[in-house]
């Protein structure tokens, strides 16, 4: 079993947060497109970048799993780092083929990378460009460099440029929009709940079409689905909308209370929302209960990498009790985090950025029963002796809602009850 | 600017890190933005390394770029140093640090510390991996063995009567297609020929063995992509020989080790002797017969697609259709081997290029990549793995090389394994209409193995030879998408159907003879697996002959002018 951490202060969301910079073993935010591009069936994401770039998309994305994915990078050149007028007629080129190859594609994502940045090449006025001269494609431009975003802040830098374009809202009655990536077959749960409880409509963004978007307005009620959206919540916030407080869909409890925000907004009383999703709990409940005996008192240190982190320390300690060590964040936006931060319990560590390195040494330290972090890290660790949960499958798997809190569970109680199991 | 989507190498700083991975107490500090340690996963995920690399990231961002990046990597040298104490150091950048040169190299000089230190200088944007861990391994080299170098001209003395003969074997790196095993292999055959291996570098070797490369009689040089230029430079400073013969495949292998032979003033014969494959005899007995003149397409690494090319048409008895690779560097090689081939090579780090060329050689069997087995898989080909760029399933937990004698067996059975047997062939093509026979049916050998959807294509006349696929098996699928964790969409993405093959266009001076119906079918009668074949001669045939439309008679016609099934 674990050693407790020295000298923890006893006050739970309000422990001082350790800020750290070196080393990051984390993603930047081009990785986000390895969803994004599924999810949005008509856009196309155009990375332009450099060699590593590519490579980065090809490792990350499982070596050519998908033989012809909705994403390319243009790779740049020595020639193209000469001069713009160059890379304009290079950007044509590229954008020509690309279109021809792929007549359906309605939407074009201009990514910048760590390269595209640093030359300060101006995509933005490459993808006005394009688009006046397109015939009816639209060309969005964005970041997901390493040197501004953090692997999913790929995806809140993708949405946030898509806020402009939202339409306005001109109705008079509210609408719900739920904002982050989630599976699909999560979607049409949640909007069944919705739709008992007389919510709605409810629109996500981002759609299954880029090019047909949810409308804003004064009247827009928003849910973040996603711990990472946060940019895309303020500039929808600046069209008028308002941000719901609530924790992030997660186990039986974290979507009740999700939802019971929008219901509270839509003026439904408590006792209806419960007797709404009850079934939907009971089942969550039932499901996260099988893996409970396994992991109650066990502890778990968090390396940080999605901003997922708060709200699953904050479900495994609340609905499986476990004990979190230290909860690592790439990135820790006090505003729309604070209702994870009130059910965090007292004396967990928080830590913002990273110094691998030394976050290395704490780890083996705590000697925590599991530790959650990136695959570069996870087989040196399981190596040592730890016993590890890649960050990444929480990232790719459909976790939130009520259907799913028990794979939730599952997925941190696997690896334990693989080194059970094994006698080798 | 180049429009990839799949990338046959990564940047050469990859290529650095497979270097001072491959080294036991050698430290990488590389200057980059966060999101470049990637590069860590493809050591500790796809070839499941229990160790991360011996890599410092910079790791600089935005906000840094103003201010003094310099001082962050003076900070991360300093900090590398003391954490890991290496006994050298390589300290270089990626492409984004590239920009805003800071010279990592003259900083981390600068520092004097009491360790070697190597810059590296790996032009991110002319330059890919192989090149780079190539370039690696001689700075590395020229910096430590460079360090014992005799004075210019020195000549080598003859190795003393009864002194052991002894070699270093240079090239094999982490994260090497098989280079881990091919080392295992041609060690026991050296040693069969009483010849001492000094060094392995970089694959396991220690700086101060580095330093040392120098003593040895002579190299084995078994990965030029990645060995040339240092065994050159080892040739020039210390007169030290080298092999240029690349041990794949049984003729390939006697070819080398008689070369060793003469270097080492050795006989051949134990050497000969211990080239024990079972090839030569597998590949002779009667029931390969059917391996007769199948159509095969190449293409790799130079080293690999050569050796493989070679194998192919005399080990195998199969017939060279396309012969190409992506290394540019090497070129040369591979266009000396498809012209005594009589082929036009292709010289292209382009997938889309390749996928056009092997549909238009139409082959039965695709020597490739793991781009090309997609590629493949989505023109329903057979395929086998022979180069890299690696994927998880090119790490097997069992012996398997490549090279030397057991190398040859591991390519016979990996490159038979994939296609349908002689007297299966015969079934199907007899009772192609049996409908246990379909399209979607697969080798009787790999039952387990599910046949692929065929896949969507743009024009109607190419749909019917886009069929049944020979999959790779769920397993390996499943293997590669642990490896890379998406695991969870995999589960709602089919991995198989989700390729599309996109139009192809007829060049203008080839309009493609039509098909009538009736040929249409018969062609349907032909086993889908020389259906291509089939078709290609038939349109070649007709368009030879002035033949606009292709009926059942054209179909055999044709059949009777190129011959074979």
């Amino acid at each position: 079993m674990s050693t407790p951490l020295p000298t923890l202060p006893d006050q739970g969301c309000d422990s001082p947060v350790l800020r750290e910079r070196g080393q990051r073993e984390v993603f930047c935010g081009l990785t986000g497109i390895l969803w994004l591009h599924r999810k949005m069936q008509d856009a196309f994401f155009l990375i332009v970048g450099s060699r590593t770039c590519a490579h980065l998309m090809q490792s990350a994305a499982g070596v050519m799993i998908f033989a012809e994915p909705r994403f390319g990078t243009a790779v740049m050149e020595e020639k193209d780092l000469a001069g713009m007028a160059v890379m304009d007629d290079e950007l044509d080129r590229v954008v020509g083929r690309l279109l021809e190859r792929r007549p359906e594609i309605r939407t074009i994502f201009l990514v910048g990378s760590c390269p595209s940045e640093v030359i300060k090449l101006d995509l933005g006025r490459a993808a006005e460009r394009l688009e006046e001269r397109s015939g009816g494609v639209r060309f969005v431009h964005y970041t997901g460099s390493g040197i501004e975003t953090t692997f999913t802040q790929g995806e809140d830098s993708c949405l946030t440029a898509l806020v402009p374009r939202l339409p306005d809202d001109e109705g008079s009655d509210p609408r719900l929009l739920v904002v982050g990536t989630l599976a699909d077959v999560v979607e049409e749960q949640l909007l069944r709940l919705f739709r008992e409880l007389n919510i709605g409509p409810v629109d996500f963004l981002p759609g299954r079409r880029a090019d047909v978007l949810p409308p804003v307005g004064a009247h827009t009620r928003i849910l973040a689905a996603q711990p990472w959206v946060n940019d895309t919540l303020r500039a929808l916030q600046r069209r008028g909308a308002e941000v719901l407080a609530a924790p992030y869909p997660l186990g039986a409890e974290g979507t009740t209370e999700w939802i019971r925000a929008a219901a509270r907004a839509w003026g439904i009383a408590d006792q209806e929302v419960d007797r709404v999703v009850a079934p939907a709990r009971d089942r969550a409940r039932r499901a996260i209960g099988r893996y409970r005996e396994a992991l109650e008192g066990r502890s778990i240190f968090f390396f940080p990498d999605s901003q997922l982190e708060i709200p699953l320390a904050r479900f495994l300690s609340s609905e499986l009790g476990m004990r979190p060590l230290e909860v690592g964040t790439p990135h820790l936006d006090g505003d729309f985090m604070s209702a994870e931060l009130d059910r965090l319990p007292a004396g967990v560590r928080l830590s913002e950025g990273q110094d691998v390195e030394r976050q290395l040494d704490r780890c083996r330290a705590a000697e925590p029963d599991l530790t959650v972090c990136g695959m570069g890290l996870a087989n040196p660790l399981e190596a040592e002796g730890l016993r590890t949960k890649w960050s990444i499958e929480l990232v790719f798997s459909p976790i939130q809602g009520f259907e799913q809190a028990g794979d939730l569970a599952e997925l941190f109680h696997r690896p334990l009850e693989r080194a059970q199991r094994l006698r080798v | 600017m180049q429009l990839t989507v799949w990338t046959y190498e990564g940047p050469p700083h990859v290529g650095a890190m497979r270097v001072a991975t491959g080294l036991e107490d050698v430290h990488y500090v590389l200057h980059a933005p966060q999101g470049d340690t990637y590069a860590d996963l493809l050591f500790t995920m796809i070839e499941r390394r229990d160790h991360r690399p011996p890599v410092t990231y910079t790791t600089f961002e935005a906000r840094d770029l103003g201010g003094d990046t310099a001082d962050l990597v003076v900070r991360s040298v300093k900090d590398a140093y003391e954490r890991f104490k290496p006994s050298a150091l390589l300290v270089g950048a990626s492409c984004t640090a590239e920009l805003i040169q800071d010279n990592p190299g003259g900083l981390a000089e600068s520092l004097d510390l009491p360790i070697p230190v190597v810059p590296l200088e790996l032009p991110s944007y002319q330059r890919k991996e192989n090149w780079g861990a190539g370039e690696t391994l001689y700075q590395l080299v020229r910096s430590l063995a460079g360090r014992r170098a005799p004075e210019r001209g020195w000549k080598r003395p003859p190795r003393p009567e009864g002194s052991q003969a002894s070699c270093n074997i240079l090239g094999p790196t982490a994260l090497g297609f098989r280079h881990r095993d091919d080392v295992t292999e041609i060690r026991r055959l050296l040693e069969r020929m009483g010849i001492e291996v000094r060094v392995v570098a970089p694959l396991g070797a220690t700086a101060e063995e580095i330093t040392r490369l120098g003593e040895a009689d002579f190299n084995v040089i078994l990965y030029p992509e990645i060995a040339d230029s240092a065994g050159r430079w080892l040739e020039k400073t210390f007169d030290q020989p080298r092999t240029t013969v690349i041990p794949i495949g049984v003729g390939a292998t006697r070819d080398f080790v008689r070369e060793v032979a003469s270097l080492a003033g050795v006989s051949a014969d134990p050497g000969l002797e211990a080239v024990e494959t079972r090839l030569p005899w597998w590949s002779r007995s009667v029931d390969s017969t059917y391996l007769t003149g199948k159509r095969v397409f190449v293409f790799g690494d130079a080293t690999h697609a050569v050796a493989a090319a070679r194998v192919a048409q005399e080990e195998m008895g199969f017939e060279v259709v396309g012969l190409g690779t992506y290394s540019r560097e090497f070129a040369r090689d591979v266009r000396k081997a498809a012209k005594a081939m009589g082929l036009e090579p292709l010289i292209t780090d382009d997938h889309l290029e390749v996928e056009d060329a092997i549909a238009a050689a139409a082959p039965e069997l695709v020597l490739g990549t793991q781009m090309e087995r997609h590629i493949a898989k989505r023109l329903g080909i057979f395929c086998a793995v022979i180069s890299a760029p690696v994927h998880v399933q090119d790490f097997p937990a069992r012996y398997a090389p490549q090279m030397g004698p057991e190398g040859a067996n591991v390519l016979f059975d990996s490159w038979i394994h994939p296609l349908v047997m002689g007297l299966e062939e015969h079934l199907l093509g007899l009772f192609q209409e049996d409908f246990e026979f379909g399209d979607g049916a697969v080798p009787s050998h790999r039952h387990n193995e599910r046949p692929a959807a065929p896949v969507m294509t743009a024009t109607a006349e190419a749909e019917e030879d886009i069929v049944a696929t020979p999959a790779p098996d769920a397993g390996e699928e499943a293997a590669a998408i642990a490896a890379t964790a998406l695991a969870a969409s995999a589960s709602t993405t089919d991995p198989v159907s989700t390729g599309t093959v996109l139009p192809r266009e007829e060049p203008a001076d080839t309009v493609a003879p039509q098909w009538t119906p009736d040929a249409q079918a018969e062609l349907k009668r032909i086993p889908f697996f020389v259906r291509g074949k089939a078709r290609k001669n038939t349109e070649t045939f007709a368009r030879e002959q002035g033949i606009s439309e292709i009926d059942v008679e054209t179909l055999y016609e044709a059949k009777a002018h190129f011959g074979g099934r």
